[in-house]
């Protein structure tokens, strides 16, 4: 019997706080604005909504493999991992730090973007998140991004991604500006079936987001293998400077060319020469990795 | 929302030696469970914060059976609800005992 | 003299006004509507084949479009009412009376049909006792069935969701009825003969195959820790105690749980071998780690699983296939075998009253039974002995002379105290009596009797009512389990507790259970991926169970 590995420990099943506590070392953590300083959002009793203490995000300070990290951890569980102003804040406060003490950071994403019921504070969140990130790049600082949750990486939150100096993503992890139902309602089912997950995955799912070049990193959907995964990402180059910015234009313009007018993440597959394009959401790991190295279009540094 | 109180009579302290504890997510069916300690040894506080109008007498008697049940003198005890079914409330409050009884 | 074959020259009438609009057998479906309204009549009795799972869609698309000035006041026989075009006929006025037993997905409109008075209805029956009443007074006139592929002589292959159709079929055929039957494709030859060609009047080429609802695909992601609990208490307070070995499991979450635990918590307690042996279910995706792992020796489906094909065909010790290699499905023999060859059947239910009757009627919902309440009873003519079964009959009557006493059937009720939107599963009111008030129904639509059920499994413990001597202990023994429901809390303490003494309760302590140990980890698969990647890759999930 092929049965799921005993060993695995599904990183899309995990907790925030559960990740986290296995992607650094051991009890190495310490929480900034935990739970019990009660910095939730103040707006969403207006709605008859209830918060979380942390405001669905948890940062904090730790280390990887010895290596001091700060790291930030989105639930997805809570109101889909949105961001509002005191989760956006708490990201901005720990993207300042690194700036200033020079520390690498570690996003573990899981999220569908602004948070509704907050969407001014949450929209000049990301901005000021946004400029956190490429501020601390300016700085050598990396960025690095873990997309596996349940949420998924949306909105918002892929703009922030789009900004870190490497991504590691698993096959669960799905990675989009517009989410399935976004797009199904602005263009129609026809365009887009967004109960059609395997459809979602095909066109937003970590397996097309590697082949494509949109994330640096695949692994398997393993907390060991997301730790693994990080550290691999921590030793990437995060320059950013007009080079590596021009270098990016001109690949996603090549994309844009190559791919533009595919209708399904199986066309772009064909078009980077997979032989069979059908068979890949199939695939483990090790055999998709075998003809991901090959085939796939590389990610820049600057993303 | 609904805010409510309780303040019961736990005869056995909470184990463990741990500050603070948390369990579970504010989601649909689910709910968070922050522990403190600081009430009196024989006393657990409970303060719940529900968007579910009208279910205090299921609350009073998911708090109440709990204090009674486990060792939870002292604690204080802090509930964001998401509109979690008691049992669901009855595990967590108790995972949350266990939870402050662990070595950090 | 009497004329002794009207009902034969009736079809003869029909064939020849068929005739007209056919190419032999073949009836075009752009014809479909026109043909339907050659050979069907006012008030005719007729099975739109459907059920849970398989639907003849194309037919049934066809008879919604059909003039109701030529075709109208027909009593519609069959059952599953599923499609929405199951009901616009009764909206039309194409239909008028109606006998089923299913209606999930329609369940709130087919509630305001009835109540509005545009369905007059016969009765909402179980799956065997509609069957039933197909040979003795519902015998329909027409049929309009579902298979997978016809050759031209009409010898039809219905494939793993063969299902309802021979049983509609014999009545039908052997009734002097007409049948029909949409196939997805006319091939030189069928893999296999389900339905010989001389019971088959008429074939529509549908051109694309019958639709059918993966309703038994649970995905294992979705499994909380309260249902994993509740599946312990099964495991560890029923299965390893009574031994059972041949048993039915309903739909829901609380046993996929169970499937799911086999592997793990019930590989701890050493019952391999010892329960879960044989089955009358559906092919369920959440049992493959189980019969991966040597749980399972044999399995009879009702009906087939979407996605299930190949696995089951890689598996033919398993499971019933033919000789082309595919599943046989039969509902009507399943059921059959559910009722009187299973010594337990455990399933869920949305409400159960003080004297353990349980209804899935709720606030105007009407979503008939299926086939729970054949599986959920007693056999009172069941006569073979079997240890879990004489052990339950003697908890029932110890007193009795053994070699006359019955034995009986487990029939075990399992749920979380609250269900979908905290709504209570235990009331003092069954919400079907409610709906028999308001329909003036002389029978309330009860799943499962009080007097059946043998078990009620919550998170709070079993309460095993065959050790009931009288209707309060009854009464108590199940507010005993119904945990912060309104009924649960007006329980008396005093006597709960003098039950637990007897173990007519039992709690999860007394079962050496701690509910915090009722974690994920347990289950043996985490997802539906877990659940292809035990199938070795066989299991083909439908695209919206998948996260790949």
């Amino acid at each position: 019997m092929t049965s799921p590995s005993p060993t695995r420990h599904s990183w899309y099943e995990e907790s925030a706080r559960g990740r986290l506590a296995h992607l650094l070392d051991l009890g190495s953590f310490t929480e900034f604005l935990g739970p019990e300083r009660r910095e939730f959002s103040p707006h969403l009793g207006l709605f008859n909504l209830p918060h979380q203490l942390d405001d669905g995000i948890i940062v904090g300070t730790g280390r990887l493999d010895g290596r001091p990290v700060l790291a930030a951890a989105q639930e997805g569980r809570f109101m889909g991992g949105a961001i509002g102003e005191v989760h956006g804040a708490k990201l901005t406060g720990l993207l300042r730090a690194a700036r200033q003490l020079k520390r690498d950071v570690v996003i573990l994403f899981d999220t569908g973007g602004v948070r509704l019921q907050e969407a001014n504070a949450g929209e000049l969140a990301i901005s000021e998140i946004i400029r956190a990130t490429l501020e601390a790049r300016a700085e050598g600082v990396r960025v690095v991004g873990l997309l596996g949750g349940r949420a998924g990486c949306y909105g918002g939150g892929s703009l922030i991604a789009g900004c870190c100096s490497a991504l590691v993503i698993s096959e669960q992890g799905r990675l989009s500006v517009s989410g399935p139902e976004v797009i199904e309602t602005n263009k129609g089912v026809e365009e887009f079936d967004s109960r059609d997950r395997a459809l979602v995955w095909r066109t937003m799912g970590g397996k097309h987001r590697y082949l494509i070049g949109g994330a640096d990193l695949f692994v398997d959907d393993d907390v060991a293998a997301f730790r693994a995964g990080a550290l691999a990402a921590l030793e990437r180059p995060s320059a950013l400077d007009q080079a590596v910015l021009a270098a990016e234009q001109a690949r996603l313009e090549r994309r844009l060319a190559r791919f533009g007018d595919a209708a399904d993440g199986a066309e772009v597959w064909a078009r980077l020469g997979v032989a069979h394009p059908a068979g890949v959401p199939d695939l483990d790991t090790g055999a998709f990795l075998t003809i991901a190295t090959s085939k796939r279009e590389g990610a820049d540094a600057a993303r | 929302m609904e805010n409510l109180r309780y303040e019961l009579s736990s005869t056995r302290p909470a184990g463990g030696t741990r500050a603070v504890g948390l369990v579970g997510v504010v989601a649909s069916g689910n709910l968070e469970v922050l522990l403190e300690r600081g009430a009196a040894p024989d006393r657990c506080v409970i303060d719940i914060a529900t968007p579910a109008h009208g279910f205090a007498a299921l609350w009073q008697a998911v708090t109440a059976d709990f204090a009674a049940r486990m060792a939870a003198g002292g604690l204080r005890i802090t509930v964001n609800d998401g509109g979690a079914r008691p049992d669901t409330v009855a595990l967590r409050l108790a995972q949350g005992v266990r939870l402050m009884e662990k070595p950090e | 003299m009497r004329d002794w074959n009207t009902k034969g020259r009736d079809r003869q009438a029909r064939l020849e006004a068929g005739r007209h609009l056919a190419t032999g057998k073949i009836v075009a479906a752009q014809d479909l509507v026109a043909f339907l309204e050659a050979i069907l009549r006012p008030g005719d009795r007729v099975c739109l084949e459907g059920d849970n799972q398989k639907q003849a869609d194309v037919l049934a698309k066809a008879l919604a479009k059909v003039d109701p000035a030529k075709v109208n006041g027909l009593h519609m026989v069959q059952s599953g009412v599923v499609l929405p075009e199951h009901l616009d006929i009764f909206e039309t006025g194409i239909a008028r009376r109606l006998d089923f037993s299913y209606s999930g997905p329609q369940s709130a409109r087919i509630a305001r049909m009835m109540f509005g008075g545009q369905i007059e209805l016969g009765a909402v029956h179980t799956y065997l006792e509609l069957f039933a009443r197909y040979f003795i007074d519902l015998t329909p006139q027409v049929a309009l069935i579902a298979a997978v592929s016809a050759d031209k002589d009409g010898n039809l292959y219905t494939g793993p969701n063969t299902e309802d159709t021979p049983t509609v079929v014999e009545a039908t055929s052997f009734g002097k009825g007409l049948v029909i039957a949409q196939v997805g494709e006319i091939v030189d030859k069928v893999p296999r003969v389900d339905i010989p060609a001389d019971q088959v009047h008429f074939v529509v080429d549908a051109g694309r195959p019958f639709y059918v609802e993966p309703l038994f695909t649970r995905d294992p992601a979705a499994i909380t820790e309260t249902q994993i609990l509740t599946a312990m208490l099964a495991i560890k307070g029923l299965y390893a105690p009574y031994g059972v070995r041949r048993l039915n499991h309903g739909i829901g979450f609380n046993t996929a749980a169970i499937e799911l635990l086999l592997p793990t918590y019930g590989e701890r307690l050493g019952l391999k071998g010892k329960v879960c042996t044989h089955w009358a279910l559906n092919p369920h995706p959440t049992l493959i780690p189980a019969i991966e792992s040597g749980w399972v020796e044999q399995i009879h489906c009702f009906g087939s699983e979407v996605g299930m094909e190949d696995y089951m065909r890689a598996r033919p010790d398993i499971f019933f296939t033919g000789p082309d290699g595919s599943l046989r499905s039969n509902r009507a023999f399943c059921q059959t075998a559910g009722l009187y060859a299973c010594d337990m059947f455990i399933g869920s239910t949305l409400q159960i009253d003080l004297a353990g009757n349980s209804s899935t009627v709720t606030g105007g919902r009407v979503a008939g039974f299926g086939g729970a309440p054949n599986m959920g009873s007693d056999a009172r003519g069941r006569r073979h002995p079997s240890a879990p079964w004489l052990r339950a009959g003697q908890e029932a009557d110890p007193d009795g002379p053994p070699p006359l006493r019955r034995g009986r059937k487990l029939v075990v009720q399992i749920g979380e105290t609250f269900g979908d939107g905290n709504a209570p599963m235990f009331v003092e009111r069954l919400g079907a009596l409610e709906l028999a008030d308001k329909l003036d129904l002389d029978l309330a639509p009860v799943m499962v009797y009080g007097d059946d059920v043998t078990h009620i499994v919550t998170e709070e413990g079993i309460a095993n009512l065959l050790l009931c001597r009288d209707k309060d202990e009854r009464e108590q023994a199940i507010r005993g389990v119904a945990g912060y429901t309104e009924v649960g809390r007006a329980r008396d303490r005093g006597m709960v507790e003098r039950l637990r003494e007897r173990k007519v309760i039992q709690r999860p302590e007394d079962l050496g259970i701690d509910p915090l140990d009722a974690d994920r980890s347990l289950l043996v698969a985490h997802s539906i991926k877990d659940l292809m990647i035990a199938s070795g890759g066989l299991y083909r999930p439908p695209s919206r169970f998948r996260n790949w």
